[in-house]
């Protein structure tokens, strides 16, 4: 096999990306809608990761600014879930489910 | 890493993504996901990102898929009994998954910089000591912006569960 090249990583990235995004498009519970969203940040954060390791700074080492954006993407989605879910589950007390087409108190 | 290596930890991950996808019980959903976590940290490593990479399995894996779990186990939800599965986002989900893979995959076609080797490093990767230098030098304010945010949601998080909103 080949040497793995940047190509392959933002393709793989890619292609996580795409299983998010059809997630997010087809499931109906609310969480696992959640877990397709975590899918696509961390889909972002490969391809982050892999321009850093491939763009070498003058020093040949990986560019560093890449990863410490993948920090504050990491941060941000961990407090995402717990708002979340805390919506959700106050959601969740006044309707009793997480299915999303039952949710259609604004729809009509 | 070795690209079998490589193409090993890429699969197990879309894989498990698409498990999480198909599968109708939320706790078996939350389970792939683990998996398909850990299978991208294997990633952040062969990039020589370690610390990322442990930060991947530490708060997502970690942290991040507890929190889901015990979200599931609290609202006790069951698996779907009979999934109704409605042409439109079917349809929709299919079409725009391909679209952006078709247009990623004529990018990267054409992206000459993409087919190189990865550069090889000069010495060991200080990989922890350069992200924090970073962190608390040229990110310092975004840094302390992004505590805050975490203060916020943590009050915001305690505000949403008490049971009546005043």
């Amino acid at each position: 096999m080949s040497a793995i090249t940047l190509n392959d990583y933002l393709l793989v990235s890619g292609i996580l990306f795409a299983v998010g995004l059809f997630g997010v498009l087809v499931r109906r519970n609310i969480i696992v809608i959640y877990m397709c969203l975590e899918i696509m940040l961390n889909a972002a954060n490969l391809a982050l990761v892999a321009f850093s390791r491939f763009h070498v700074a003058p020093d040949g080492m990986p560019d560093y600014h890449g990863q410490a954006l993948v920090f504050f993407i990491i941060t941000v989605a961990a407090a995402e879930v717990a708002v979340g879910l805390a919506i959700i589950v106050a959601l969740y007390r006044t309707r009793q489910t997480t299915q999303i087409d039952e949710i259609n108190k604004l729809q009509y | 890493m070795s690209p079998a290596l490589f193409w090993f930890f890429s699969l197990m991950m879309i894989a498990f993504a698409i498990l999480v996808v198909v599968k109708r019980n939320p706790v078996a959903s939350a389970l792939s996901l683990v998996v398909s976590f850990i299978g991208l940290a294997a990633l952040f490593v062969s990039l020589d990102a370690y610390f990322i990479g442990t930060i991947q399995i530490l708060v997502y894996a970690g942290a991040v898929m507890v929190l889901f779990l015990f979200i599931i186990m609290l609202l006790d939800l069951k698996a779907e009994e009979k999934r109704v599965v409605t042409a439109a986002p079917l349809i929709g989900g299919i079409v725009v998954g391909f679209t952006f893979l078709t247009l990623l995959i004529r990018v990267l076609a054409g992206n000459a910089n993409g087919k190189l080797p990865m550069p090889a490093l000069p010495g060991p990767v200080d990989d922890v000591k350069r992200v924090g230098e970073l962190l608390f030098s040229q990110y310092n304010l975004p840094l302390q912006i992004i505590g805050t945010l975490l203060l916020v949601a943590t009050v915001g998080v305690v505000v949403l569960s008490k049971r009546e909103l005043k």
